[in-house]
């Protein structure tokens, strides 16, 4: 006989989640699950019959974590619609203010959500959980109050570049609306200076080069034994608890493409285990609401998509839709970018065992090492007293796209104009690809399928926890 | 002599989770060192507490029964009360439960109460739009009008009204400072605005040192994005009527909307979420702004900008149009 266990409120993530999970006869292992968000937020109606520019000030308030990306999307969208391309100063500038967000949220993830689960006391038998339970205990550890100041100092950035963060208006479809003296990028490239030296100094214990240098899973495990550096800490508790074969999904990545840098891409499983690497089509993205507390068509593109209430409807459990491309579930996120970049280390590392809580973890921390160089370089680009931003005229009607990639994956703003208005907006967020609910053919979401065969229940130890947080669930952006 | 311990217990509405990435922010010292010293601790938050699932619920339970004592509930996020009143649009998850009716219930508990953010002082976003499908409120207004959540009479344990910290997001400082400033010695009424605003940081208007003060002096315009010139006149900018020290008190490091080159869309403001124009362009009556600086007759305005646009320097005027500075202040020749 099974039974149903409902784990919530699911703490560390940004928003509501929950998770129902189906156990078999023994009570000790998940045989099917269900995630919920039960949060709805409904930015899409708010944008309805707004003027388009307005789009600018209400996205950022989607994503407290990602609102800059969410910013972007639309200022792409925007740009879009008005046949307008920022110049090379303002690229440059929005690039450096949505990268900024992307690190910081990387380092966020790791240090205050995903760390503190190694803190448990199931683990205390283990060599590694006095140093890990030191370090990174939730509130208290001593990595919090070294990784606050070097997340805050790595914020002024986005405080010269963007005004603020969250929520910035500096990103405009023509550019960024803060100029830079050249006085301002000599500071700001010694911001940049001082967060490499914590990445070297506290995560890494070693130079960003020479991580990003590691070309297999057997020179990771080697450069980590014994060195000093959050990273390898993490690396060899991670190598006890085997949590490099936890927690595949589909093995189908997807990606936008970031920063002239990472390719757009979907990457699936061929034939005998091999993987093919495609082109991205944007019309074969579909949003399907079979489970979800909402009405309509069982599936719809986006750019035609409808968010529209029915919270009595039968079989729904979530207020998340369940994005496919092609009818496939697909995961997105840092590891989906970089395998689509081919990068060599987690290509190893997926070879071996398919996506994984080593390989998620990996991989956004690798963003760290290779983004922080190309931010040094694309400050050393901007030419000051060169346009930033150039003026913007939007048509009367038109529909347009948006497509960029979050710390967490791709997100795409689907927006219509008519009259001057908005008349559509559909957004797909990354935690909507991840944490996706059943579709019309009952294909569990990614996460959903992670979950199953992971040890759970009451004695279990927080493996559950920890596959959940692989994916840097943000259900705040999930339900808008 | 020893810190006193206030206890703090946040819960998350329909909001984005900005205010408390914003907090995070919080400088020169490390968030939880600065509340430490100051004697401040969390009893539990979503977003960075180690208790999840039973070991949350069976705490917040706690708290709610009085059991558990707390001195500070913060909410951030507004309160979702829709579908019909069922509050279905947000289930604190495990319990089965409305949000909203956890606050509800908690409230009561607490000494003082704060709404972290306009989302949770007004309503937010879902508030402002037409219809208000989601039935979204504030914990004491909706929108401008007073009620919401706990009703225009609640007065919390320590006979305060909510505090309203609004601001979208809010800013590290406010939260640290009012959160110090009860711990050290209470707050009256006296120390609020007539919104609920501690006006420890909502007695000035985000124009108060405003880097473009002298643009605004002589009218001296921005016409289109990324322009040095003030913004008021044409790209949306109420920071004249904006409760804030948004200028005084640096965002990251050195920021400001302003400063970033963008309108200050009056983010402490309830209702700014619709403002009825377009956020980025000033609406104006013949020419004139409608939205005029507080404490300012329109006669006096028109006929001082008249008069100051016609005194404005040439550097002032030229610089005002672009995006980098191109007339520099003059160096006067020595007078002996
Ligand atoms: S830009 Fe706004 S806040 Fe600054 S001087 Fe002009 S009106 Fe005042
Ligand atoms: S300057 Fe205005 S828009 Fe910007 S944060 Fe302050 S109050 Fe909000």
């Amino acid at each position: 006989m099974s039974r149903r266990i409902v784990l919530g409120p699911f703490n560390r993530v940004e928003g509501d989640l929950e998770l129902s999970l189906d156990l078999d006869a023994d009570g000790r292992s998940v045989t099917a699950a269900r995630v919920n968000s039960p949060l709805f937020r409904g930015f899409e109606q708010i944008l309805v019959g707004r003027q388009p520019l307005d789009a600018l000030a209400i996205v950022p308030r989607i994503c407290g974590i990602c609102s800059v990306a969410q910013s972007a999307a639309a200022a792409q969208a925007l740009a879009q619609l008005a046949g307008v391309t920022p110049p090379p100063n303002g690229q440059l500038a929005q690039r450096l203010v949505q990268a900024t967000e992307n690190l910081a949220d990387h380092l966020t993830h790791f240090y205050l959500f995903f760390m503190p689960d190694f803190a448990h006391p199931a683990y205390a038998g283990r060599p590694w959980h006095a140093a890990v339970a030191g370090r990174f205990r939730a509130g208290s550890g001593s990595a919090v109050g070294e990784v606050l100041p070097a997340r805050a100092r790595f914020f002024h950035l986005t405080g010269f570049l963007a005004g603020r963060w969250p929520h910035t208006l500096a990103l405009q479809p023509g550019g960024s609306t803060k100029a830079m003296s050249s006085a301002e990028r000599i500071r700001l490239l010694a911001i940049l200076r001082e967060f490499r030296a914590f990445l070297e100094q506290t995560l890494f214990g070693d130079a960003l080069e020479a991580v990003l240098a590691l070309p297999d899973a057997d020179a990771l495990q080697a450069w980590a034994a014994g060195r000093a550096g959050d990273l390898p800490l993490f690396l060899r508790a991670a190598a006890d608890l085997g949590l490099e074969r936890v927690g595949q999904a589909y093995e189908r990545y997807l990606s936008f493409g970031a920063y002239d840098l990472l390719p757009a891409g979907i990457r699936q499983p061929g034939a005998n285990g091999a993987f093919t690497v495609d082109r991205l089509e944007t019309e074969k993205i579909s949003e399907d609401i079979r489970h979800s507390w909402l009405t309509g068509p069982d599936t719809l593109p986006p750019a035609q998509g409808e968010t529209l209430v029915d919270a009595d409807k039968a079989d729904a459990y979530t207020w998340c839709k369940a994005p496919r491309y092609a009818d496939q579930p697909a995961e997105t996120g840092a590891l989906a970018r970089q395998l689509l970049a081919g990068q060599p280390l987690l290509g190893d590392l997926v070879a071996r065992h398919g996506a994984s809580v080593t390989a998620r973890v990996v991989a956004r921390l690798l963003e760290l090492a290779l983004i922080v160089p190309q931010m040094e370089d694309w400050l050393r680009a901007i030419v000051p007293g060169e346009a930033f931003c150039l003026p913007v005229e939007l048509p009367d009607s038109g529909e347009a796209c948006g497509q960029v990639e979050a710390a967490r994956g791709s997100l795409g703003h689907w927006l219509s104009v008519r009259r001057g208005h908005l008349e559509r907006y559909q957004i797909i967020a990354p935690t909507t690809w991840n944490f996706s609910p059943r579709d019309r053919h009952d294909q569990p979401g990614p996460l959903e399928h992670a979950l199953v065969g992971l040890p759970a229940g009451p004695d279990a130890p927080p493996t559950v926890q920890h596959v959940v947080r692989s994916f840097d669930p943000c259900m705040v952006c999930t339900v808008h | 002599m020893p810190a006193p311990t206030v206890k703090v217990l946040w819960l998350q509405g329909g909001g984005c989770g900005g205010c408390t990435q914003s907090l995070l922010c919080h400088e020169p010292r490390p968030l939880f060192a600065e509340l430490a010293g100051a004697g401040i601790e969390f009893v539990w938050h979503p977003a960075l507490a180690a208790e999840s699932d039973h070991d949350a619920l069976a705490l917040l339970a706690a708290c709610a029964d009085g059991s558990q004592p707390f001195d500070v509930l913060c909410v951030e996020g507004a309160m979702l009360r829709g579908p019909g009143g069922s509050g279905r649009f947000q289930r604190l998850g495990g319990s089965g439960e409305a949000l909203h009716s956890w606050v509800s219930r908690l409230a009561v508990r607490a000494r003082w109460v704060l709404a972290v953010g306009s989302c949770t002082a007004w309503g937010g976003f879902s508030a402002n739009t037409p219809g208000n499908p989601l039935e979204a409120c504030g914990l004491q207004y909706e929108v401008d009008t007073p009620g919401g959540l706990l009703g225009a009479d609640f007065r919390s344990a320590a006979g305060l009204p909510v505090i309203n910290l609004a601001g979208c997001p809010v800013h590290p400082g406010w939260v640290v400072d009012t959160l110090e400033k009860l711990a050290l010695e209470g707050l009256t009424v006296e120390e609020l605005d007539e919104l609920g605003r501690p006006l420890l940081y909502a007695e000035q208007l985000v124009h108060h040192g405003c880097p473009r003060n002298e643009y605004y002096e002589f009218k001296a315009s921005a016409q289109k994005p990324a322009d040095l010139g003030c913004l008021m006149e044409n790209l949306g900018c109420k920071g004249t009527q904006t409760h804030a020290d948004c200028s005084l008190r640096p965002w990251n490091g050195q920021g400001s909307c302003l400063r970033g080159g963008y309108a200050c869309i009056a983010c402490t403001e309830p209702g700014f979420e619709a403002p009825g124009h377009a956020f980025q362009q000033t609406p104006k009556l013949a020419g004139i702004p409608t939205g005029l600086p507080v404490d300012m007759p329109k006669a006096w305005f028109v006929a001082l900008a008249a008069l100051s646009k016609s005194a404005t320097p040439k550097r002032v005027r030229e610089n005002a149009v672009g995006d980098h500075l191109r007339v520099r202040p003059a160096i006067k020749k020595g007078q002996k």
